[in-house]
């Protein structure tokens, strides 16, 4: 997908309820009025494949496999410039936390250094009950792209030698400190 | 005054000296600080995206455990990710139904939150409890001549703030004020410094923080309100630069330390030599205005 791409809406796979079940926005999302103040106030616009005003009309659209696996959605960095700006007063930022909530349960395999950092970060708290960011990057390296890493080793020494960051043993096994609030929200959500 | 503080992942760890800087600044301000017992992650912006109710449980757990400490004083927190957690989790609550599925989860920690803690900004507190006429009263040695180029970033004024203007904050720049510091106003005050994007999507995160230095770049330091904000301004430096095509090197200061250094506190509270761009040519320029060198400022770099 690319922003200048024509998309033939009789010959693509829709679901016209997409908009309606994503929270927080759900159905004000049909109150766009394709202005553009989203995408104007976005300072990752220019990096996406899909500006933020395309990407709302897609959801209004239906077109929910073309959003999900849009880069779009990863290069939010959740500054709710779009949010206070929308003339419309709709709730866009925490709605494309919904997105990535969306696309991750689906299991979407682009973008998998963004994915990859929300599945780790997770665990990280759900361990400990704190971030452990030197634990968190490493695994997240690992994980990802450990030749990455290299890019960042520099800058890691240098923080190190500030005192900034701490190597922990980790803990791998037995019960994380939220194991049992994690598992009460899936219950309660029907998710694992 | 009393506060109960939630400092959050970030500043018992690698903004540590935001936590010492902010703590001291207090305490010279009169405030009596209590740290929120048992606390846990908010859950920053990760656990929206895992889960609905998981991104309120995270921070309702902590607003609980607020509630039930004794004296119901307010809790003040420093992270404006931690902060933009509570109002969040504040505004949903309002709906009875969203708060007994919160609680429900909070059960298994035998907790309740009741929908009455709420938590504010370091930034509010210092310039509306304390106010600048108490700031400005206990400078011994004002910031003359240190040019200081505010920085809220995106979470600090906005969606959840109430005490500053959500895209054009002003209070930061009073207070710098008051410690006699010339503000250099520019236009990435409250833009966004990236966050998670330095790290999976480094290229884009570089681009946006290299338009924040570079549009600060004639101040002697810049002031942060955010460990997040920190962290992405300070440590990437050189990366930054390389993107940006041009040498950029100036120190990011936490808000706290130079109001400490304002007031003259003791270095084992402000932690001057933590910062990944040492804070040297600050000190030196502080130094060359009131004749006084201080301790750092005598330390080689790293």
């Amino acid at each position: 997908m690319t922003s200048s791409e024509v998309i033939n809406l009789t010959e693509v796979k829709r679901d016209s309820t997409f908009a309606d079940h994503l929270t927080p926005a759900g159905h004000l999302l049909r109150t766009c009025i394709q202005c553009g103040t989203c995408t104007a106030s976005c300072p990752s616009a220019t990096a996406m494949d899909i500006t933020p005003r395309q990407m709302w009309r897609m959801v209004v659209l239906g077109l929910e496999d073309e959003v999900l696996r849009s880069k779009t959605i990863w290069l939010c960095s959740v500054c709710y410039q779009c949010h206070v700006r929308c003339p419309r007063g709709i709730p866009l930022t925490e709605t494309i936390a919904k997105l990535k909530q969306t696309a991750i349960r689906k299991g979407i395999k682009e973008w998998r250094e963004s994915t990859n950092f929300y599945k780790t970060f997770s665990d990280v708290m759900r361990r400990y009950g704190r971030m452990r960011e030197m634990e968190f990057m490493a695994r997240y390296f690992l994980t990802t792209n450990p030749l990455a890493a290299l890019g960042f080793a520099n800058m890691g020494l240098t923080m190190f030698m500030r005192g900034k960051i701490h190597p922990e043993i980790p803990q791998l096994t037995g019960e994380g400190r939220l194991d049992k609030m994690f598992q009460r929200v899936a219950e309660l959500e029907g998710w694992q | 005054m009393k506060y109960l503080f939630y400092p959050g992942c970030s500043m018992d760890a690698s903004a540590l000296e935001y936590k010492t800087s902010m703590l001291a600044v207090f305490k010279a301000l009169g405030a009596e600080v209590q740290e929120l017992d048992d606390w846990t992650c908010c859950g920053a912006s990760i656990a929206p995206v895992i889960s609905d109710l998981l991104g309120l449980a995270m921070p309702a757990r902590n607003l609980a455990i607020a509630e039930r400490t004794d004296g119901g004083n307010p809790l003040v927190v420093g992270c404006s990710a931690c902060f933009t957690n509570f109002g969040r989790v504040h505004a949903a609550a309002s709906d009875s139904a969203v708060l007994a599925k919160i609680n429900k989860v909070l059960g298994v920690e035998n907790l309740t939150y009741q929908h009455k803690a709420q938590a504010r900004h370091m930034l509010d507190v210092l310039a509306n409890d304390f106010g600048l006429d108490a700031i400005k009263a206990r400078v011994k040695r004002p910031l003359t001549n240190l040019k200081v180029a505010p920085y809220y970033g995106c979470q600090t004024v906005r969606p959840y703030a109430t005490f500053d203007d959500a895209q054009h904050p002003t209070s930061m720049a009073r207070i710098l004020e008051a410690l006699g510091a010339t503000v250099q106003h520019h236009s990435h005050e409250a833009t966004c410094c990236g966050t998670a994007l330095l790290t999976t999507k480094p290229h884009t995160g570089f681009e946006i923080v290299g338009q924040i230095l570079d549009a600060a770049s004639g101040a002697d330091c810049i002031a942060a309100v955010c460990p997040m904000c920190h962290m992405k301004l300070d440590s990437y430096q050189d990366k930054v630069s390389g993107v940006l095509g041009k040498q950029i090197r100036i120190p990011i200061l936490f808000l706290p330390q130079l109001i400490g250094l304002a007031f003259d506190l003791p270095e084992d509270t402000l932690l001057l030599k933590r910062e990944v761009v040492p804070v040297t040519p600050v000190l030196t320029r502080l130094a060359s205005a009131t004749g006084k060198t201080s301790e750092v400022s005598k330390t080689s770099e790293v």
